[in-house]
């Protein structure tokens, strides 16, 4: 599109700093294929034990968090770095602040701080906190990181050349305002060593029993909150608009939707812990600010979707915008899965099983993961200067593995979960438990082998995805790819 | 760059005027149902947290009109358990196992209430059913190492084997003839006479018979038949606990493996170890 140049920014992109965007786009890429197949191991470790090898660090206890970090930070964080650099820059008509240099400190930075968190989770060096397992010397030095990168951001838009701050924006400031916040608040430990032991790696946080459960449910809800949510909602309010060449849809929706979200998400973490020591009061308080949190994420939901209006013709033919859509409709989906399961009465046959965990997959694969891949899809022929991605039918290809991967997923955990907690809860009319609890680890079974089938497939659909990308960087267009190439999308961000 | 709102041709709607990389957002007001859900949650919400606990001071919360809590909620759920269970727990602390064997009502309720038992304690070791596993003996056969009367399997589960510190406990120990006693070729000799016990080919005489009938007989019977009163296996069958090849046996003579098995009187009641008696009993040929 024109306006780059009528707006003083110059065309060729040399205005403004794409190196580092284009390493945290790579480091997406490549830490997301990582932490989608470690995460299909230990869905295959569920359906046999066997596969635990017997050995330490290949245990699910050191392999699952080293999942959950892989897909949350290293490839949600590395997509969060790659399009909040790439869209706060041209949404404020101005360069990076800090320029090429702080882009590349704060990347390398980043990837230290993954490399670092890791090798604790296969060697046993954990706070045992769930999302929040890296030990306290992590922590620190993930704290500098943030603190470059938020000033890199807020820079940025301190120097702009727009008159308003673009709804992205704003909510990429929530994301990584809340997110330093909740860090801070939950990471406080001493290490070992300070108390009179002898260890250097191992910390005790400061809080403890039903305190440090809720502090740490807290950051844990929040993280979903602010991280997958709030980041994930600014990559939807600038990539689908660009790819459907369509206005946003309301404006004063945006406005509302985003001060009710944020103000209404950090009091809902209690829902984590329904029936447990937590007392009743904040159990109450925790389901209903989950409940009032249902219109404001779909206020995300209806401004996506409906952006679309005049548009809908182009879901036929550019299979990137079908990714940013669809994943739209996983976040609506989720987003009332979530309110429905923070209901004590679903919670009480709902938690502890796995309709947790495919909720959280509904979320991660259909909105996280879908709405990543279709920026990335735009991102990377813009930021390598080409006219388009090589295969749009690899795209297309992609879309419908991934797709049929994730209803597989979600799906048997739905089943499975359900059923466990009916299973738990079943009693015969004497009074007894009908079923012992291996009895409904049994019957798990068959539901973990379609999970862990469903995981093959979404990686294979992240390989191809890797795969397009090599050949577009390379500067290859594949045979016939030019005549189904949208006239917007994927090739105008080539030119903005 | 549009500093003036312009008019969206397909939808109608007039665009804020503002502009961001290309990007514009129409004027469009709030959806009507979209405002109205909202509200209703937060009606509801509200209208929650007067009837539950909900809001805290500096001191204690608020109590909620219904004066619901998860505690009390807690309790009179178990009471109600108790309750409806107290009628037959009280038959079933009244009589001895034979005599609820007797009792086709009460039985039946054991059965059930000692099968929930069995899967949550038993069959870790002896597996679903009683199938057994390699060390843990099966107990669905009518194979019984200390008796399978409902009062041997009783006391069996009650005090356990081998435990050290209860004094009720059933106890054997077979030597290890290995140690100083049985020379190698004893040792394999009486191997293979009671593995041709076994698959009913013993010979009628031979060093191996020789030493069965010097050594073993006391604790496993003169024909290898087993005695229970002593926990001393029959070896006149296939059934072996750790193993009927003759290396298995042979391994077993020179210096045995002994089981252990806790005893759940620390664990269980009297009444759910009556119950279990009479499912064990039931599970392949109680006696």
């Amino acid at each position: 599109m024109a306006h780059g140049a009528a707006q003083g920014a110059r065309a060729d992109g040399t205005f403004y700093v794409e190196g580092p965007v284009r390493l945290f786009v790579l480091a997406s890429v490549f830490w997301g294929i990582i932490g989608f197949t470690v995460g299909d191991v230990i869905a295959w470790q569920l359906a046999f034990p066997a596969l635990n090898l017997d050995l330490p660090w290949t245990t699910f206890g050191r392999l699952r968090p080293l999942h959950t970090s892989a897909v949350i930070f290293a490839f949600g964080g590395n997509v969060l770095f790659a399009t909040s650099l790439y869209v706060v820059q041209r949404t404020c008509r101005a360069r990076l602040y800090g320029g090429d240099g702080l882009g590349y400190i704060v990347f390398w930075g980043y990837q230290i701080f993954i490399v670092i968190a890791a090798l604790g989770y296969v060697t046993g060096a954990t706070q045992g906190k769930e999302y929040a397992e890296p030990e306290w010397y992590a922590d620190l030095f993930l704290t500098v990181v943030w603190v470059l990168y938020m000033a890199a951001f807020i820079g940025t838009i301190l120097k702009r050349r727009e008159p308003h701050i673009y709804v992205a924006n704003w909510f990429f400031l929530a994301f990584m305002v809340t997110i330093a916040l909740l860090h801070l608040g939950n990471n406080m430990a001493v290490p070992v060593a300070l108390m009179g032991g002898d260890s250097w790696t191992k910390s005790y946080g400061l809080l403890s029993g039903v305190q440090d459960a809720m502090t740490q449910w807290w950051y844990g809800h929040n993280a979903v909150g602010f991280f997958l949510t709030a980041g994930f909602l600014a990559i939807m309010y600038y990539f689908v608009p660009k790819q459907a060449n369509r206005p946003v849809y309301s404006y004063r929706l945006s406005i509302v939707h985003f001060w009710a979200l944020i103000f209404l998400y950090i009091w809902a973490g209690p829902h984590h812990l329904h029936y447990t020591a937590l007392p009743d009061w904040a159990q109450t308080l925790g389901m209903v600010f989950s409940v009032m949190l249902w219109m404001p994420s779909w206020g995300g939901m209806i401004n996506g979707l409906m952006t679309l209006s005049g548009a809908w013709d182009k879901l036929r033919t550019d299979p990137v915008l079908r990714f940013l859509v669809v994943s739209v409709g996983f976040y609506g989906m989720s987003t009332f899965e979530g309110p429905m399961m923070s209901l004590k009465a679903v919670n009480s046959l709902s938690h502890y099983t796995d309709w947790t965990v495919g909720h959280v997959h509904s979320g991660a694969l259909g909105w996280v993961a879908f709405i990543s891949f279709g920026a990335l899809y735009f991102m990377v022929p813009a930021l390598w200067k080409r006219k388009s991605l090589y295969s749009l039918k690899l795209v297309s290809l992609h879309f419908w593995i991934a797709t049929l991967g994730i209803v597989l997923y979600i799906t048997a955990m739905w089943v499975s979960g359900i059923m466990q907690g009916l299973m738990w809860r079943a009693y015969d009319d004497l009074g007894f438990l009908q079923y012992s609890f291996i009895e409904s680890v049994e019957a798990m079974h068959p539901y973990y082998i379609i999970r862990a089938t469903g995981g093959v497939l979404f990686i294979i659909g992240a390989l191809i995805m890797a795969y397009n990308f090599y050949r577009t960087i390379k500067g290859d267009v594949a045979e016939g790819a030019q005549d189904s190439v949208p006239a917007t999308g994927a090739a105008v961000g080539a030119q903005g | 760059m549009a500093d003036h709102p312009e008019r969206d041709e397909i939808t109608g709607r007039y665009t804020t005027g503002h502009e961001w990389d290309g990007i514009k957002e129409l004027n469009t007001p709030l959806p009507k149902w979209w405002v109205w859900v909202f509200y209703i949650t937060i009606g509801w919400s509200v209208l929650y947290t007067i009837a539950y606990p909900s809001w805290p001071a500096m001191a204690g919360f608020f109590n909620g009109a219904l004066g619901w809590n998860a505690r009390s909620a807690l309790e009179e759920n178990l009471a109600e358990a108790r309750e409806s269970r107290s009628e037959w727990l009280t038959q079933i602390a009244a009589k001895e196992v034979p005599a609820i064997l007797e009792d086709n009502t009460l039985r039946s309720y054991a059965m059930r209430g000692g099968e929930v038992l069995f899967k949550e304690n038993c069959a870790p070791c002896h597996q679903t059913g009683g199938a057994g596993a390699h060390g843990y003996p099966t107990l669905a056969d009518d194979e019984w190492i200390w008796g399978g009367t409902p009062d041997a399997i009783l006391t069996t589960i009650r005090y356990g084997i081998r435990d050290q510190d209860n004094d009720d406990t059933r106890v054997n120990y077979m030597p290890a003839f290995g140690d100083d006693w049985f020379t190698d070729e004893e040792i394999e000799a009486v191997a293979g006479y009671v593995y041709a016990l076994s698959h009913g080919e013993a010979p009628a005489e031979g060093p191996g018979q020789t030493l069965f009938s010097q050594q073993c007989v006391a604790c496993h019977g003169p024909d290898g038949g087993g005695v229970p009163m002593l926990g001393g296996p029959p070896l006149n069958n296939r059934i072996f606990l750790y193993g009927g090849e003759q290396d298995d046996i042979a391994a077993q003579v020179r210096n045995p493996t002994h089981g252990v098995m806790p005893p759940w009187e620390n664990r269980l009641s009297d009444e759910e170890i009556k119950q279990l008696a009479v499912y064990v009993h039931s599970l392949g040929g109680g006696e």
